[in-house]
């Protein structure tokens, strides 16, 4: 099974044990994993700034790196429904439908497609597991508290088989954090009021770590976090399902 | 309210924020409603099977909309309704300003109705000197302290006991610092018993206009569109087209789903059914258009027109929450709001699209299943494609896109931003960085996963 790994480029750039942890998670796993060495980002801080059009040259460069693969992974939810919803290649419009079928975030792909049913992995930490909105609403990786049906979470799934570790959810179990991309500097009052909130409500829950499928959530909410000068870590759910403590 | 504010959304909502312990209580409320909502739907086991038949009623609804709107109005002239069509806000409030004047009425009741918001009807009857009280209390409220509805259902819920108390005093004249709400919302009642028993012409907004009987019906839970109907020999009702179901049976879907979304209840108190006027009364019906034949015809928004108004989207929006209905800047706020005006005004209301996180939580509540994340995205290319973008943002996505399209730029980029971080913290750490305001800078690791990967896997 042939996996290009797909880092988002602030991951690539400011997190890159996300990305390592990533990688040798799908390796013990026995994929056989490359990482296209020209990829750069998936296009969306442009196309949900309303600058779509702006996005083509990522785009562009999205398929050449990842034309032929069996699966294209991610470890961001935001990122992969990026290519999911909006990846498109007038010169290769082939290559980009066959990219969006088969991209996917981590944990859906360890889940529905590698159908883990165990893990060497051990965390003794009490962990707040955050619900990034694009990978359960739009993505589907876990239900949601809006909708009448029956309840799942295939972070959860996974982080069931760690060992040592409590996992524990907040009050409003799948709130926005308010990183929203963009919406995080336009709109920065409301966007850290809701990150406040959310790390408030994880507070309460006496967590040691705040975890999430998307780097991009828990950049906002660590950036709150050591501003108070909290003691609750962030660390992305790759890193958890990757460790040996 | 003008339809062009002098703040934008994110202006507003960092004022509305300063008071940081009246947002919490905001946000608190709305999410206790928000709440009750889940039990409401959760009641229901068919429930997600009522919003599919809600939603493709109102497709037909949308698709069929000639045909429906020349039915409904032979029906309604048939029950003996007088019905006006109005092309826009002005024409809808000069067709009532007519109606007041032919019939030499001075004593006008309304309960509540979003589109007489729209159209500004209050302040362009205050202009011509004629006095309009608004019965639904909430609305009541904010009209003594000459604001705005904040909300479309709970039309004062920015506002504490405290600030009604504050209000009935000085209008009502109840007693200085009695905040009891019972107290308070006597003194109300009786205020507003006075109005209905002299009103001689309500006016009402419409929930539901049924096609095959020429009939609608209209949802308060206080009672008040019904007292000023029956009390007054003039009753006006004004609704935007989109309002139009086909058969009366369909109320079955869309009053199950109303209530519970709006407020948890499992119905609305009175949904009262109007089909043709009393012995010696006038009815009148005022349809509508003001901009919804543009959005019928732009397929990317043509299912915002299956709004019920049941603000389900408001209470669940996390931004809304945090940031109160004023700040929006328009009659309807909120998610559905925000994909609403642009319509109506692109220019004016620029900023609506991108007061969310495009979180999704609007969609999945909304009864009727509008894809209001979605269009929420699809506006902001359509703003950007108009050029109504602010030319630095402009330039700086621009920027990133010439960056982010080039590999070995982006990588010279990554490596120089990651050791600006590092060394030179000065520059992204100021008061010119919005995130470092109240947000550290993520730290900068040495190498990037990409040199990590080259060093230790391609060995």
């Amino acid at each position: 099974m042939k996996v290009g790994l797909f880092i988002p480029c602030y991951i690539d750039q400011f997190y890159p044990a996300v990305g390592v942890a990533s990688l040798e998670l799908l390796e013990k796993l026995g994929c056989e994993v490359s990482f296209p060495l020209n990829q750069t980002c998936c296009g969306q801080p442009m196309a949900n700034s309303g600058f779509e059009a702006m996005s083509k040259g990522c785009d562009k460069n999205f398929v050449s790196n990842f034309k032929g693969f069996d699966y294209i992974v991610a470890p961001s939810g935001s990122c992969v429904l990026h290519i999911k919803e909006h990846l498109h290649d007038e010169d290769d419009p082939k290559a980009a439908d066959e990219i969006r079928s088969r991209v996917y975030e981590l944990t859906e792909f360890l889940v529905d497609i590698l159908k883990v049913t165990s893990l060497q992995a051990s965390f003794p930490f009490k962990v707040g597991l955050h619900t990034s909105c694009h990978g359960q609403r739009g993505l589907h990786l876990a239900s949601m508290s809006e909708l009448v049906a029956p309840a799942f979470s295939k972070p959860g799934i996974l982080l069931k088989m760690v060992k040592g570790i409590e996992v524990t959810r907040p009050k409003r179990v799948d709130e926005c954090c308010g990183f929203g991309g963009t919406f995080c500097v336009f709109e920065e009052a409301v966007s850290v009021k809701m990150g406040k909130d959310r790390i408030g409500e994880h507070q309460d829950n006496d967590v040691e770590y705040i975890t999430g499928v998307d780097t991009s959530c828990l950049m906002h909410l660590e950036g709150i976090l050591r501003r108070q000068g909290s003691k609750i870590k962030t660390i992305h759910i790759a890193e958890i399902l990757n460790s040996q403590l | 309210m003008s339809s062009q504010a002098n703040f934008t959304h994110a202006e507003a909502a960092e004022q509305f924020i300063a008071d940081e312990p009246r947002t919490d209580w905001h946000d608190d409320t709305l999410w206790f409603v928000r709440e009750k909502r889940d039990k409401a739907a959760n009641s229901l086991p068919e429930w997600e099977q009522l919003r599919q038949w809600a939603s493709d009623i109102k497709y037909h609804g949308l698709s069929n909309m000639h045909q429906l709107l020349v039915d409904f109005e032979k029906n309604a002239i048939a029950n003996g309704i007088q019905v006006h069509w109005a092309v826009d806000g002005k024409e809808h409030n000069e067709i009532i300003y007519k109606i007041i004047q032919d019939n030499q009425v001075q004593r006008i009741v309304k309960s509540k109705s979003m589109l007489t918001e729209e159209c500004h009807l209050n302040e362009f009857l205050t202009e011509k000197g004629v006095e309009i009280v608004d019965t639904d209390l909430g609305e009541r409220i904010v009209q003594f302290r000459k604001e705005a509805p904040s909300h479309i259902v709970l039309p004062a819920i920015h506002l504490k006991k405290q600030d009604v108390s504050e209000t009935f005093h000085k209008h009502l004249g109840t007693e200085k610092g009695n905040n009891d709400p019972q107290y308070l919302t006597e003194a109300a009642r009786g205020h507003l018993r006075d109005k209905f028993i002299a009103s001689e012409l309500a006016i009402t907004g419409v929930n539901f206009a049924i096609a095959e009987t020429g009939g609608f019906v209209v949802c308060t839970n206080e009672g008040n569109a019904d007292m000023g109907a029956h009390a007054a020999k003039i009753h006006i009702a004004c609704m935007g087209f989109e309002k139009i179901i086909p058969k009366a049976e369909h109320l079955g879907v869309f009053l199950r789903l109303l209530a519970r979304s709006a407020t948890g209840q499992p119905i609305t108190t009175y949904s009262s059914h109007f089909s043709k006027p009393r012995a010696g009364q006038q009815m009148h019906i005022v349809i509508v258009d003001n901009g919804r034949s543009r959005q019928l015809g732009r397929e990317s928004f043509r299912n915002s027109l299956k709004c019920i108004r049941c603000a389900a989207c408001f209470n669940t929006c996390p931004v809304y929450r945090r940031s109160g209905g004023h700040s929006y800047h328009t009659a309807v706020a909120g998610p559905i709001g925000s994909i609403l005006n642009p319509n109506l005004d692109m220019q004016a209301n620029k900023d609506l699209p991108f007061a969310s996180t495009l979180c999704g939580s609007c969609s999945n509540v909304c009864p009727v299943k509008i894809n209001i994340h979605e269009q929420l995205y699809l506006w902001r290319q359509e703003i950007t494609k108009e050029g109504m973008a602010a030319k630095g943002k402009t330039f700086a996505m621009w920027g990133m896109s010439e960056v982010l399209a080039h590999p070995a730029i982006y990588r010279m980029a990554g490596k120089m931003g990651r050791w600006v971080v590092k060394h030179l913290p000065f520059l992204t750490n100021n008061g010119m960085n919005p995130w470092f305001k109240q947000r550290e800078m993520p730290e900068a690791p040495k190498e990037s996963f990409r040199d990590w990967y080259l060093n230790n896997k391609q060995k």
